[in-house]
């Protein structure tokens, strides 16, 4: 892992500083002109999310029935980076709200099911922080219980009549309804996703040195060192 | 009657229908009335922030965990002697 994170870091910084050009000259669209744009940012951030969701899913199943102390590493790094993700998208999207559909906020069946899933994974956070001993276990319960919603918010636009745009818009960009929007987006979505991957291998960094320094106060209080 | 009375504004209270694909803009489309630039700034300066403050605040935590680790094992080294 620590040999991948230089190269990560460099690839990440590349199509970061790239991607914002190819953006730049990708078409506007017809209806909502320059304020589309932020669905280059939006989507991606969701999809890294989606990302994080099933990586802190995975790892706190390991955690959970597994008993595996490195799986809790990987829950608590992965729930967040999905915090940190889904903020990103609940901010850019009202953004685009705003001009594109006049309001910010809408209680419509997406919008709504995603905040609700961003609130779980700040519960699992919050269960993990301030819940005393043993709650790493009842966290890990929490962030299962958030990714068995992913699924639903990810379909809900499909299954409801909501003024969200649908799945089917990736698809068809990647297609090329919209020429030369599909590499800008594609390029995007690669970047977020090895950020995400970047910002998890930090943090599950941090969350192994915190579990040595757990294990050597341990070791200290019962007076064995 | 009542069927109709009912059905008019049900139908009328139902959300616009999303769109299911982007079409690209046609030459010479009008201009817009609400600036979209503020808005599409805000929303990556946005990105960028959060994804710094995050690094930011991994970056303090470690240090904060590496000065306790070093502590308890200069005291663990005294201990032990």
């Amino acid at each position: 892992m620590k040999r991948l994170f230089a190269p990560l870091v460099v690839i990440v910084a590349i199509l970061f500083v790239a991607v914002p050009y190819l953006i730049a000259e990708a078409p506007y669209e017809s209806t909502m002109g320059l304020v589309q744009k932020i669905f280059y940012f939006h989507v991606p951030s969701w999809i890294a999310m989606y990302t994080a969701i099933a990586v802190c899913t995975v790892a706190s199943a390991l955690a959970l029935f597994g008993n595996r102390k490195d799986a809790d590493a990987y829950a608590v790094a992965a729930a967040e980076v999905t915090v940190l993700f889904g903020l990103m998208g609940l901010v850019s999207g009202p953004l685009w709200g705003r001009k594109a559909w006049g309001v910010w906020w809408q209680w419509d069946v997406r919008l709504t099911t995603a905040l609700l899933m961003e609130l779980i994974f700040i519960a699992c956070l919050l269960v993990r922080k301030y819940g005393g001993p043993g709650s790493e276990k009842l966290a890990a319960a929490t962030a299962l219980f958030g990714g068995a919603t992913a699924p639903f918010v990810y379909k809900s636009v499909d299954i409801w009549r909501t003024v969200h745009p649908k799945t089917s818009v990736v698809p068809e960009l990647l297609k090329g309804s919209m020429p030369g929007s599909g590499l800008p987006f594609a390029l995007s979505a690669v970047a977020f996703v090895l950020l995400a991957t970047l910002l998890m291998l930090l943090r599950v960094n941090l969350a192994k040195r915190q579990m040595a320094l757990d294990e050597l106060y341990l070791t200290y209080e019962d007076g064995t060192v | 009657m009542c069927s109709l009375l009912v059905a008019v504004p049900a139908l009328a209270l139902q959300p616009p229908a999303a769109q299911s694909e982007f079409v690209p803009a046609a030459p010479g489309a009008s201009t817009e009335q609400l600036p979209a630039a503020p808005l599409v700034i805000a929303a990556y300066a946005f990105v960028w922030v959060a994804a710094m403050g995050y690094v930011w605040t991994i970056g303090r935590r470690l240090t904060k965990v590496e000065d306790d680790l070093r502590a308890l094992e200069r005291k663990a080294g005294k201990a032990a002697r």
